[in-house]
C-alpha cells in the first residue's frame, strides 16, 4: 500500500444519496480475478448511455471537474461488500472520498486500499458541494497527520481510528500485523477445544 | 451491568486488544465463494504466506453459476475462469469445496446452515454482506471485503473495533399473510437504510421467538440493508432442534455440552443496548418496495409517499413511479423467487400453497431458484415440484441467479420484477431493470395474476 500523507486536489461533486456498491461497480464486471482495471467501469451505468456512448450529463464525463477527491451524498458505499468498489475508485484515481455518512464495509475496504473516507457534517457537505459546483477549480487539502480537511468554505477536523491512521501513513496493512501476533493466536486456539 | 448476546459471543473470541486500537477477533468459520476470494488467494501467494487454517474454511460456487444445465461446461469464459480458479485454489490449499453439481452446493448462506456448519455462539465471516443471515443462530456473522478475506486466510483472525449495540423488538401477533420478509421490510422502511450503521443488531420479542429458523434467517439476512453489519437472534429450543442431526452438527455428549453453553448466550435481562426500537406486530402488513433502496417500502395497500427530495425523486424516476401512486394493479412481467433471503424450503412451501390449483399468468416469466441442491431435492420429495409444473412454473437449479444477475438470469431493461431477494438497487437484476422487493407469497400471487394484487384480500 502506498503511504498516505497529504493530498491537495480539485474535487468532483456527486451529490446523490445512498450510492450503493452496485452503482459504483455493477455485478457484471466482477468476473475478473485480479484487482486491476476496474476504474474503466466505475459508475458504469451512470457514466454511459444505453447505446454505450458517454453520458454527458454525468459528472465524471464533464470537462469542468477533475481531481483525486470525490464528494458524495449521504450513506456512500452501502450494499454489497464487494471490495471491487474500492478498487474501482482507487483505480480511477481517487484518494479521498468525502461524505456525511459511509457504510461500514465500504469504509473498511477503502482504508484497506489506501483510500481515505472523510466524514463531515451534512451541513458542511452541502456547503462544500455548492462551492465546488460553482468553482470547479477550487482546491481542497487533506492532511492525514493533522486530521484536517482544508477547503475554501472552511477547515474541519475529521476522525480516524488511530490504528488505521498509522497503517495509512506508513502504508502498512493488517496482514503483517496479524501475522506478528501469531503466538497469541496459537495460544488462543489451543484453549478452544 | 449485564451482557448482551453479542457481547458474550464477541468476548469469547477476543484474542488480544491493540492499545488504543482494534481487537483481534478469532474466526470460527470462514465461508468463501468464487467472486470475492481469487484476489485474496493471489495476495497470499504473492507474499508467500500460507493459509493458516484451511480446515476452518468451506467453499461453494454460487454467485456466478448458471441455473440451467449445470452439468454442461459453463459458457461464459470469465465465469468459467472464476469457477476454475476457485477449484484450483481450494485444491492447492486443502479447502473443502462444494462446487457446481455437488449434492451440498448452494448459496453460501443457505448451504452452511442446512449442513450444520453454522452453529450458535460462533464467529462466521464471508466475503459477502449477507453473511448476516447466520446470525439467526445466535452467531456473530458478518460480511467482509477481500482484503479481510486475505487477513483471515493468513491468521484466522480479523482486526476489528467492537460495534455498538442495537435491539429491535417486535411483539404481538402477526396478521394473516405477513411473513418474516414483511417484518424485516417493515422494520427497514421505518428506521431507514443507515439506522444500523456502526451497530450490530439483536432482534427480540415474541415475533422472533415464534419464528422458524428459516424465517429468522430471512430477517437476519436483511440486517445489512439497514446498515447493520449483522443481526442476531438468541438461540433457543427452535435453534437447537434445527441444528441437531445436521451433517456437521455436534452429536451425543458434545451436543449436550454445546447446548448447555448455547443456553447461556441470550442477553441478560439487565443488558443495556446503545439504541433500541419497538414495534407492534399488529401494525405490520404485507410489504412491497417502490424505490431503489430497501428502505423505500410500503404496505401493499399504501400509496407511494410524497417527499420533495432530489434523491427520492431520482429514485422514483428510475422506477417510473409517481408520488402518491398505489402499486396495486401494476402489470408485472417478471417474478423471481430465490436468493439467500427467500430460497429455503419454507419459502417454496409458502409459494406452492398459494399457487396450487392456479395457473401462472401468460405474461409472466417466473424464475423459481432454490437456494441449494438440498432444497431442490426437498422440493421434489415434498411434491412441490409437480404443483409448480402443473401451474406453469419452471424450477431452475440452485444459485444466486437473478438476485445479482451476474449469470445469464437478467431482468430486461425497463421491466419490473417482483423479487424475493434483498436489494432493489438500480440495475441490480440487470441493466435498467426495476426491482420490487416482496415476500414469496406476494411474489407467487403476482406470478398468478400478472400484476400486483392486495394479497390480504386473497387469503382464506
Ligand atoms: S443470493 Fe444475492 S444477496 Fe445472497 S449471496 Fe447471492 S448475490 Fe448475495
Amino acid at each position: 500500500m502506498t503511504p498516505f500523507k497529504i493530498v491537495t486536489s480539485r474535487a468532483i461533486p456527486l451529490p446523490v444519496e445512498n450510492i450503493d456498491t452496485d452503482q459504483i461497480i455493477p455485478a457484471r464486471f466482477l468476473k475478473a480475478t485480479d484487482k486491476k482495471g476496474f476504474g474503466d467501469n466505475l459508475f458504469r451505468d451512470w457514466r454511459y448511455e444505453k447505446n454505450g456512448s458517454p453520458n454527458d450529463s454525468f459528472v465524471l464525463n464533464s470537462t469542468k471537474y477533475r481531481g483525486q477527491i470525490l464528494i458524495a451524498g449521504d450513506n456512500f458505499g452501502c450494499g454489497s461488500s464487494r471490495e471491487h468498489a474500492a478498487w474501482a475508485l482507487a483505480d480511477y484515481g481517487f484518494k479521498v472520498i468525502i461524505s456525511s455518512f459511509f457504510a461500514d464495509i465500504f469504509k473498511g475496504n477503502a482504508l484497506n486500499n489506501g483510500m481515505l473516507p472523510i466524514q463531515v457534517s451534512a451541513d458542511f457537505l452541502k456547503r462544500i458541494i455548492t462551492h465546488v459546483e460553482e468553482n470547479p477549480i477550487a482546491e481542497l487539502t487533506v492532511n492525514l497527520e493533522t486530521q484536517t480537511l482544508e477547503t475554501p468554505v472552511g477547515t474541519v477536523d475529521f476522525d480516524i481510528d488511530p490504528y488505521k491512521k498509522l497503517c495509512l501513513i506508513n502504508g502498512y496493512d493488517d496482514i503483517e500485523f496479524l501475522i506478528s501476533k501469531s503466538d497469541k493466536i496459537k495460544a488462543f486456539e489451543a484453549q478452544l477445544d | 451491568m449485564g451482557k448482551t448476546l453479542f457481547d458474550k459471543v464477541w468476548d469469547a473470541h477476543v484474542v488480544d486488544t491493540v492499545e488504543n486500537g482494534p481487537q483481534i477477533l478469532y474466526i470460527d468459520k470462514h465461508l468463501i465463494h468464487e467472486v470475492t476470494s481469487p484476489q485474496a488467494f493471489n495476495e497470499l501467494r504473492e507474499r508467500n504466506i500460507p493459509i493458516a487454517r484451511p480446515d476452518k474454511i468451506v467453499a461453494t460456487a454460487d454467485h456466478n453459476t448458471p441455473t440451467k444445465d449445470q452439468h454442461l461446461p459453463v459458457k461464459d469464459p470469465l465465469s468459467k475462469n472464476q469457477l476454475q480458479q476457485l477449484s484450483e485454489n481450494c485444491k492447492e490449499n486443502n479447502i473443502t469445496l462444494y462446487g457446481l453439481g455437488h449434492e451440498y452446493n448452494g448459496i453460501v448462506h443457505v448451504m452452511a446452515p442446512e449442513l450444520g456448519i453454522t452453529q450458535p455462539g460462533m464467529t462466521i465471516v464471508c466475503g459477502d454482506s449477507h453473511t448476516s443471515t447466520h446470525g439467526a443462530f445466535g452467531t456473530i456473522a458478518f460480511g467482509i471485503g477481500t482484503s479481510q478475506v486475505a487477513q483471515v486466510f493468513a491468521s484466522q483472525c480479523l482486526l476489528l473495533k467492537k460495534p455498538k449495540s442495537l435491539r429491535v423488538n417486535v411483539n404481538g401477533k402477526l396478521n394473516k399473510g405477513v411473513t418474516p420478509k414483511d417484518v424485516i421490510l417493515y422494520i427497514i422502511s421505518k428506521i431507514g437504510t443507515n439506522a444500523g450503521t456502526g451497530y450490530f443488531c439483536e432482534y427480540a420479542g415474541d415475533v422472533f421467538e415464534n419464528m422458524s429458523m428459516e424465517g429468522r434467517m430471512t430477517v437476519c439476512n436483511m440486517s445489512i440493508e439497514m446498515g447493520a453489519r449483522g443481526g442476531m437472534i438468541a438461540p433457543d429450543q427452535t435453534t437447537f432442534d434445527y441444528v441437531s442431526g445436521r451433517k456437521f452438527a455436534p452429536t451425543g455428549k458434545d451436543l449436550e455440552a454445546k447446548i448447555a453453553y448455547w443456553k447461556t448466550l441470550p442477553s441478560d435481562v439487565d443488558a443495556i443496548f446503545d439504541k433500541e426500537y419497538h414495534f407492534d406486530a399488529e401494525d405490520i402488513a404485507p410489504m412491497v418496495t417502490y424505490g431503489t433502496n430497501p428502505g423505500m417500502g410500503i404496505k401493499i395497500t399504501e400509496h407511494i409517499p410524497e417527499y420533495n427530495d432530489a434523491s427520492f425523486e431520482k429514485s422514483l424516476a428510475y422506477m417510473n413511479f409517481k408520488k402518491g401512486e398505489s402499486l396495486i394493479g401494476k402489470p408485472i412481467n417478471f417474478v423471481f423467487i430465490g436468493s439467500c433471503t427467500n430460497s429455503r424450503i419454507e419459502d417454496f412451501r409458502l409459494a406452492a400453497s398459494y399457487i396450487k390449483g392456479k395457473r401462472k399468468a401468460d405474461n409472466v416469466t417466473a424464475w423459481l431458484v432454490p437456494g441449494s441442491q438440498q432444497v431442490a431435492h426437498q422440493i421434489q420429495e415434498e411434491g412441490l415440484l409437480s404443483i409448480f409444473e402443473n401451474s406453469g412454473f419452471e424450477l431452475r437449479q440452485p444459485g444466486c441467479s437473478a438476485c445479482l444477475a451476474m449469470n445469464e438470469d437478467k431482468i430486461p431493461r425497463d421491466e419490473y420484477c417482483v423479487s424475493t431477494s434483498n436489494r432493489n438497487f438500480e440495475g441490480r437484476q440487470g441493466q435498467g431493470s426495476r426491482t420490487i422487493l416482496a415476500s414469496p407469497l406476494v411474489a407467487a400471487a403476482t406470478a398468478i395474476e400478472g400484476k400486483i394484487i392486495d394479497i390480504t384480500k386473497h387469503l382464506n
